[in-house]
């Protein structure tokens, strides 16, 4: 009976967050969570805070035998290597690229990816949607590498079906232009993404109440805007969340596909930050690895400005938020 | 009359529909078959850009050179090895981070969480990495490849929203009352409910560690340690196929120069080969998977 009590008081106090007792006792009867979360603690600790001491080079001229402790600070008070990189011919095309591959990308992706999840929500032959989901997906399991390789092999102007077709009809080189890379880059993409991207939506409107639907029927509500008024809705909050993940993401784009897909023709319109920061150091004859820590951080902390942002501007707006 | 002028139009409707899918279905497929007939044609069908549909003046030759192409096979090993390893240690130490922090008793939850959380809003970035991982000896070795991106944030959060979801209160507190201690709760209750999720995650891993090659190429140097990742780099994009090597039959090397083209294909395919075996196997937890990781992202 007083144990019932008790239960029910405890509930109606949202369930303390811990049971009462003192943490001596706690750690005795628990230590072994602790000991479960040391290893990965470890290892996040070394690789995934390690590196930020290393962010202290972005504000010193890196030399290999100093170390980065020993290293002197550099000029205009730790800031000169972001000042080079405001002041370098190359910053506002590598950002304009970046912007425009990455916003081209978002908004070309998700409409995709929700058209689809919608189209297989109201294919009502089973067999069929299941068919076109297993294909879509498809293409998401095929390697950066192996991908780039078959748009090479594919939009070769003599040997690939559809490179040849344009450059024998219209003598457009789609290889060769940068003005094309963008489309290459954000079609090619959805070929290989859309399939995966749809699921997300295709979950949400899983969740869709069935009676909304069945009272939208009885008052007459065409399929149309039943999609308009029922699904769009209820998908909504799902879309936001994306929305504000991808401009965390904004400036850290797919870097391992925009590498592979460079050539020298299509650089003006391909080279972007992270692949930027990329070449000043591993691979320069003059490694400048200081200017590239300050490439990445200004990188991380437009992102991470970019995702707090995004996320008070959301729930602000739709109270869809998630930090 | 209005109703049936409704019907009329969603008729037209769903019957747009069954068309677009169809034509995604058209658009998906065709490239896959194309490339996989060009990998049954013939080294002059490809150079002349003859392949359409079906192969043409069908041959496994492409084939017999991958085969006798040693160092796809030694890339193949690595990319196994590598994947495996840094699959199985992703997922136990994802998996031993996500349980004790879906358990509302946990002390320090808040803590450990923001800790994790927090490297998926900001990173050291590409050199600081890149200087640690030199720093500890590990270029040029598997650890390299595999322990950087071991302690992934978005997995364990996906981890641990299933593990508190499914895993109901009563079942902890029945257990610790017969004085099961954590280990044993976590290793004979948790983790045999958890297959669904497990496999997911263990499926993300593998394809992003299978697929991955801008670490591997980074951080290693010699050739014989080289996944399968980079051995398609040199072939697909940097053509660079060197048969000095292989243990091709140099009488067929002579006759037909177009013998590395032939190889591009043969790889393409031999090398997706098993994700696409795999995958259709995990489809079906796929949703499950990717529901929970945007619910509590």
């Amino acid at each position: 009976m007083i144990q019932k009590i008790d239960h029910k008081q405890k509930k109606k106090k949202k369930e303390p967050k811990y049971e009462k007792g003192s943490l001596a006792k706690y750690l005795k009867g628990h230590w072994q969570l602790y000991l479960m979360i040391l290893p990965p603690v470890i290892v996040l600790l070394i690789f995934a805070y390690g590196p930020m001491y290393g962010i202290l080079l972005a504000f010193k001229d890196y030399q290999v035998t100093l170390g980065i402790g020993g290293s002197p600070w550099t000029s205009n008070f730790g800031l000169n290597h972001f000042i080079r990189f405001f002041n370098n011919y190359n910053f506002v095309e590598v950002l304009r690229n970046t912007l425009v591959i990455s916003l081209y990308s978002m908004l070309v992706m998700m409409p995709c990816s929700i058209l689809l999840a919608l189209s297989l929500n109201y294919a009502k032959n089973a067999i069929f949607k299941k068919t076109v989901q297993m294909i879509t997906y498809c293409p998401y399991f095929i390697s950066t590498i192996v991908f780039v390789g078959i748009i090479n092999l594919m939009m070769d102007t003599r040997t690939g079906i559809i490179g040849k077709f344009f450059y024998d009809q219209f003598g457009i080189n789609i290889l060769g232009s940068s003005g094309l890379f963008p489309s290459l880059y954000v079609w090619s993409g959805v070929w290989q993404g859309v399939g995966f991207g749809a699921i997300i939506y295709i979950a949400a409107l899983a969740g869709v109440d069935m009676q909304q639907h069945e009272a939208a029927i009885i008052d007459g509500a065409t399929l149309l805007q039943r999609i308009r008024y029922v699904d769009l809705p209820a998908i909504l909050p799902t879309a936001v969340i994306m929305m504000i993940l991808n401009m965390g993401n904004i400036l850290n784009i797919g870097y391992e596909k925009i590498l592979a897909m460079q050539n020298q023709n299509n650089l003006t319109m391909s080279e972007v930050i992270p692949t930027y920061a990329y070449k000043v150091s591993l691979v320069s004859t003059f490694p400048d690895y200081s200017y590239s820590t300050a490439i990445g951080l200004f990188q991380s902390l437009v992102g991470l400005v970019l995702i707090l942002i995004t996320n008070k501007i959301a729930d602000k707006a739709t109270g869809n938020g998630f930090i | 009359m209005k109703k049936t002028r409704r019907i009329t139009q969603d008729r037209a409707v769903y019957f747009i529909n069954y068309v677009l899918l169809t034509l995604l279905l058209v658009v998906v497929l065709y490239p896959i078959i194309y490339i996989v007939s060009c990998s049954f044609s013939s080294g002059d069908a490809l150079m002349s850009a003859k392949v359409r549909f079906l192969p043409v003046e069908p041959t496994l030759e492409s084939y017999e050179t991958v085969f006798e192409y040693n160092s796809i096979w030694t890339g193949y090993m690595n990319s196994i090895i590598y994947t495996v390893s840094g699959t199985v240690l992703s997922i136990a130490l994802t998996l031993l981070a996500a349980y004790p922090l879906s358990r509302d008793d946990f002390r320090g939850k808040k803590f450990f969480t923001i800790l994790f959380v927090f490297t998926m809003m900001f990173n050291g970035g590409l050199i600081p990495t890149y200087l640690l991982v030199k720093n500890l000896n590990l270029t040029d070795t598997m650890w390299a490849v595999i322990l950087p991106t071991a302690v992934s944030a978005y997995n364990m959060i996906v981890a641990r929203t299933f593990f508190k979801q499914s895993i109901p209160k009563e079942m902890l507190e029945a257990a610790e009352i017969d004085g099961c201690t954590d280990f044993r709760f976590f290793w004979k209750i948790v983790l045999p409910l958890s297959a669904p999720i497990v496999a997911v995650l263990c499926l993300w891993v593998a394809v992003g560690l299978w697929n991955s090659y801008f670490n591997p190429m980074i951080y290693i140097n010699s050739e014989s340690k080289y996944p399968l990742q980079l051995v398609l780099r040199k072939i697909l994009l940097m053509s660079q196929v060197d048969f000095t090597t292989a243990s091709v039959d140099p009488e067929k090397l002579a006759k037909n120069q177009y013998l590395s083209e032939m190889l591009k294909y043969g790889t393409i395919v031999i090398s997706s080969l098993p994700l696409m075996i795999i995958y259709p196997f995990v489809q079906k937890y796929f949703v499950k998977g990717v529901m929970i990781g945007s619910v509590k992202g």
